[in-house]
């Protein structure tokens, strides 16, 4: 136990206080703000839910949040199962060029998405696949593919194979194991990687906005489009819900998987 | 010899689990890179005609234009002061955090300063344009203090982009060097203290070089994303927040010279990876 004087941990959670200041000030202004009569953010405050109301009638906003949700619901299926599946085999078995696979999952991370999404742009328009919803998506699993590997590997890392083996002993297929014996056990980790690849994909904006076409386009998208034409305080009341569903989110997440916390 | 036989028939059984999500990965991500690569090679075109030929022209408009070279270096400086940023608020915060608070209180605490990375980039940029601009809530608060009338717009600047983009990737940087300050034993650093060494001392030669790796990992998830933003200084930069990145994203949207974007992207990939080979014997050597 290290002993810190009290004017130094007073200190540090000062310092921990104005951090946390700086991270949440704007977005606790920019909720205020949407509830502000003034549409150029004047003060002093007047309360209105008029922007809410707004929103509620602006259908290409609604209809570009269906689809974020859309995308983001058929990527977290595709990228839980394909993703859970590689992890699978990456965790039982062993072979020549393992480590390279491995390798592999980090390009997606790691490369500037400006760079990944030309990349996209250019090879789905030369070979046909062509822009739009489909090809958002097609982007947002692979994107999302190397986070539920990670977090899933994870999981399987604490898993122990002597249980696979034992099933097995006692007579179980390997199909039987592995539905009966390996996912229920790592089931959390599974759910962790699922809540990543959606938030993954339902934030994900710089992708979507080179494979949006015009009426087919995603939220953040829309959203971007509309501060660029100039300020409309709907998008103040549609960015407060994100980013409140989003947290949200993510606070379900930390239920199931801690993010490298005390342990 | 039965080692290779096991591995045999393990790529064999892994091969049909792994195929799926590998051929995903290269039809969305490894032929899109390659097929860059090939379209930087292409004369200028838009997007539907159909003669083109192969040629280094692109390149060649890099080096011979000084304004992409002065753009990327510029890219690079704003890379290099983010990072920077990031890690001389974001290290003592970690440390605070791993250090000082204990049990829950570290738990809540850390999930909060993570937390808003997981929330649109997008929309958190964006809101502060609401605290930045003249007649904002930083404005208003500083004039109603002060005794004096101060204008403050830092809207559409240069420090409003630093601002965004610190506000956007510090997390980053608290995640790495939590982890690594965290697998610290504090036995080490009683040790230091009871030797003699004093808070500073400790924390100059036992503490940092025992985190150096949580900060360079940071460091790099930090900078090659900043070298790459585009929509940060569009929102926050104004009319001064041209950059690399928006000059590629122009190329796409705009200009419609996909060619010379795809060549602008791949010297931008290229001159990352050579900073990472660079930095690699350094992150090896601490780690």
């Amino acid at each position: 136990m290290i002993r810190t004087p009290a004017f130094l941990s007073g200190l540090g959670r000062f310092y921990i206080g104005l951090v946390l200041l700086f991270l949440y000030l704007p977005l606790a202004i920019m909720a205020a703000m949407s509830f502000n009569v003034s549409p150029f953010y004047q003060l002093p405050f007047e309360g209105t839910t008029e922007w809410y109301l707004a929103l509620s009638g602006n259908d290409s906003l609604i209809e570009a949040s269906l689809n974020s949700l859309k995308i983001a619901v058929l990527t977290t299926i595709i990228a839980t199962i394909l993703g859970t599946a590689a992890s699978l085999a990456l965790f039982r078995y062993d072979f020549a060029g393992k480590r390279v696979i491995q390798s592999l999952l980090f390009p997606p991370i790691a490369i500037p998405w400006l760079i990944s999404g030309t990349a996209m742009l250019i090879f789905f328009f030369g070979t046909g696949i062509g822009r739009g919803l489909h090809a958002i998506l097609l982007g947002h699993v692979a994107l999302a593919l190397p986070y539920v590997i990670i977090v899933v590997s994870a999981r399987l890392a604490t898993f122990s194979r002597d249980l696979e083996d034992a099933a097995a002993s006692l007579g179980a297929s390997s199909w039987q194991t592995t539905w009966k014996v390996t996912l229920p056990c790592i089931a959390p980790g599974i759910v962790a990687g699922a809540l990543f690849a959606f938030a993954v994909s339902f934030d994900q904006f710089v992708i979507s906005y080179f494979l949006a076409t015009p009426g087919q386009t995603t939220l953040p998208v829309e959203i971007y489009a509309a501060i660029r034409k100039g300020f409309t305080p709907e998008i103040n009341a549609v960015s407060t819900i994100i980013i409140l569903f989003s947290m949200g989110l993510m606070l379900v997440v930390s239920r199931f998987f801690r993010f490298g916390g005390s342990q | 010899m039965a080692a290779t036989m096991t591995q045999e028939n393990g790529l064999r059984k892994a091969f049909p689990l792994l195929l799926p999500a590998y051929a995903w990965l290269t039809l969305a991500i490894f032929l899109p890179l390659s097929a860059m690569v090939y379209f930087s090679l292409l004369t200028s075109m838009s997007p539907s005609e159909q003669s083109s030929s192969l040629t280094l022209e692109n390149y060649a408009a890099f080096f011979s234009d000084p304004l992409y070279v002065t753009l990327l270096l510029r890219s690079l400086r704003l890379g290099l002061v983010v990072t920077l940023i990031c890690i001389l608020v974001g290290f003592p915060a970690a440390y605070v955090l791993a250090k000082i608070f204990k049990g829950r209180a570290r738990e809540a605490i850390f999930l909060l300063v993570i937390l808003p990375f997981w929330s649109n980039s997008l929309v958190r940029v964006f809101s502060w344009s609401m605290v930045l601009r003249e007649g904002g809530i930083l404005d208003t608060a500083l004039n109603s203090i002060l005794p004096f009338e101060v204008t403050f717009d830092l809207m559409y600047s240069y420090p409003a982009v630093v601002i965004g983009l610190v506000h956007s990737y510090l997390p980053y940087m608290v995640l790495t060097c939590y982890l690594s300050l965290q697998a610290i034993d504090d036995a080490l650093i009683e040790a230091a203290r009871s030797l003699g060494a004093s808070r500073l001392t400790t924390l100059r030669r036992v503490v940092a070089p025992l985190a150096l790796p949580g900060v360079l990992a940071g460091s790099a998830l930090i900078f090659i994303p900043v070298v790459g933003s585009f929509m940060e200084p569009r929102i926050l930069g104004g009319r001064g927040g041209t950059l690399y990145g928006t000059v590629i994203e122009d190329q796409f949207t705009a200009v419609y010279n996909w060619p010379l974007g795809a060549a602008l992207s791949f010297i931008l990939l290229a001159v990352v990876l050579v900073i990472l080979l660079v930095s690699a014997p350094v992150l090896r050597k601490t780690a």
